[in-house]
């Protein structure tokens, strides 16, 4: 049965890629938000830490992961005291070490398009008796929703191919923790060509999927 | 209406300060702000409307105290009951004609409309000959009535006073002249008191009641724009920009 694919990799990618997209979605809008619309102190510095997970090899940002939630990491006693909740070697581990590795990439998309928006229009909304949230809502997030949906993709794309933080943080428990790019490194290890080449043709279409509606939709003319 | 500005406002960017200080005081409906460009008269219009914030200063409309430096009262844009057009007209791009008009009747959207303002966006696409164009994209409009949208959708907010930033720029010269007549028009119907920008000479002569000229962050001379105002042409200590206004 061993040339039987197993798609349970395929389901705990899916999941975990999609849980931490939408974490990544939402911490990264906000950061954009901040960053293209706020002046404040340390601006630069918060922009600078916030690409870090783009160029850090992964094993760093998985040690960073493990002092932090650990079981011995500040935030990672407070989960487990009060929630209850464990995240190394379990898959709610790797979601974060996702959510971590894509920020970046909603990030600079989100940015970038919030910053495109002409201020007076805002400016307009604010006139128009709008507090801040709904100028977001209404006017800000609208007109920019093609570049940040672009980079949530490619988000997604990251999220599904993430290895190294993850193998850190989640480990690589089959069934539990194993992710497809893991699968695929289980698989080479223990010589099963076959279950390989399988899992890195099921992992590459996803992704040119993934980036070809991407590319699609940001081409797509805007107003 | 009586309006009463005193303002300051120092801004640096890339290495370069600009200071504005200026203090005028008017009770005229038709209130215009004239001079060369960067002389801070866009931002005098941006202090007023809430949209920045002075460094120190004081400005009364009405009755009404908007910002007040030693007393902390700095009320937000969105009360301030301030009809704002910057000089692009920012119609937002994504929605069609109607739905910019009824964008600020709900500020809390989702939330819809009653009865009532519906009936209103219904009159004020008709006043201001949009009715045909209420599905328009503001892509598809021509810059007249791009202009018509704008003004419908401040003034559909019943302000206590309307701001217009370079208003006939963007259009070309026959347009001008028609819609400096429509403005008029408008502002009567409404009985809507107007603060309005230009560095061109014709709009004071067609709209002004009283001319605040402007220079590098100064208020150099209050006009009344009568044909009197031509008496001060060549006098000392007049800047020769103010000249060309009679």
């Amino acid at each position: 049965m061993d040339y039987l694919l197993d798609f349970r990799p395929l389901w705990l990618t899916l999941k975990v890629a999609g849980l931490a997209t939408a974490v990544a979605f939402l911490a990264g809008v906000a950061l954009a938000y901040l960053l293209a619309r706020r002046r404040f102190w340390g601006r630069d510095w918060l922009d600078a830490v916030c690409t870090l997970p783009l160029v850090l090899p992964p094993t760093v940002l998985g040690y960073y992961l493990i002092v932090l939630v650990g079981r011995n990491g500040w935030l990672g006693r407070w989960l487990e005291d009060t929630l209850g909740l464990s995240l190394i070697f379990t898959w709610q581990g790797a979601v974060l070490a996702a959510a971590l590795v894509s920020l970046p990439l909603v990030l600079k998309s989100a940015r970038a398009a919030l910053e495109e928006v002409n201020p007076d229009l805002e400016n307009t909304a604010r006139t128009l008796g709008l507090p801040e949230w709904a100028v977001f809502l209404r006017v800000s997030f609208p007109l920019a929703w093609r570049g940040i949906l672009a980079g949530t993709m490619l988000a997604f794309a990251r999220a599904m191919g993430e290895f190294g933080a993850t193998l850190m943080v989640a480990g690589n428990l089959p069934g539990k923790t194993q992710t497809l790019s893991l699968a695929v490194y289980d698989a080479v290890q223990a010589g099963n060509d076959q279950l390989a080449l399988a899992l890195v043709v099921l992992t590459s279409g996803v992704c040119v999927l993934i980036l070809a509606a991407a590319g699609k939709i940001l081409r797509t003319n805007a107003w | 209406m009586h309006i009463q500005v005193e303002v300051k406002k120092q801004v640096a960017s890339r290495g370069r300060t600009f200071s504005l200080d200026v203090a005028f005081a008017s009770e005229s409906e038709r209130l215009v702000l004239f001079g060369p460009s960067g002389s801070g008269k866009t931002m005098t219009l941006l202090l007023l409307a809430g949209l920045l914030t002075p460094d120190a200063g004081r400005i009364k409309v009405g009755d009404r105290v908007l910002f007040d430096g030693p007393k902390r009262v700095n009320i937000p844009a969105r009360r301030r009951a301030i009809g704002y057009v910057p000089q692009d007209y920012a119609l937002f791009p994504h929605l069609n004609v109607a739905a910019n008009l009824v964008f600020g009747l709900a500020p809390r959207w989702p939330w819809g409309l009653g009865q009532d303002d519906r009936g209103r966006v219904e009159e004020f696409l008709e006043i201001f000959e949009l009715t045909h164009l209420s599905t328009s994209l503001p892509r598809d409009l021509s810059g007249g009535q791009r202009q018509r949208v704008a003004l419908a959708r401040a003034l559909i907010r019943n302000p206590q006073l309307l701001l217009l930033d370079e208003p006939f720029s963007a259009l070309d010269a026959l347009l001008r002249n028609k819609m400096r007549r429509e403005l008029l028009k408008i502002q009567e119907h409404f009985a809507i008191p107007l603060v309005l920008i230009t560095h061109d000479p014709e709009d004071v002569a067609a709209l002004a009641q009283t001319v605040v000229c402007y220079g590098q962050g100064r208020v150099e001379q209050i006009l009344p724009a009568t044909p009197d105002c031509c008496r001060v042409r060549g006098e000392a200590g007049i800047a020769p920009w103010a000249s060309i206004l009679c």
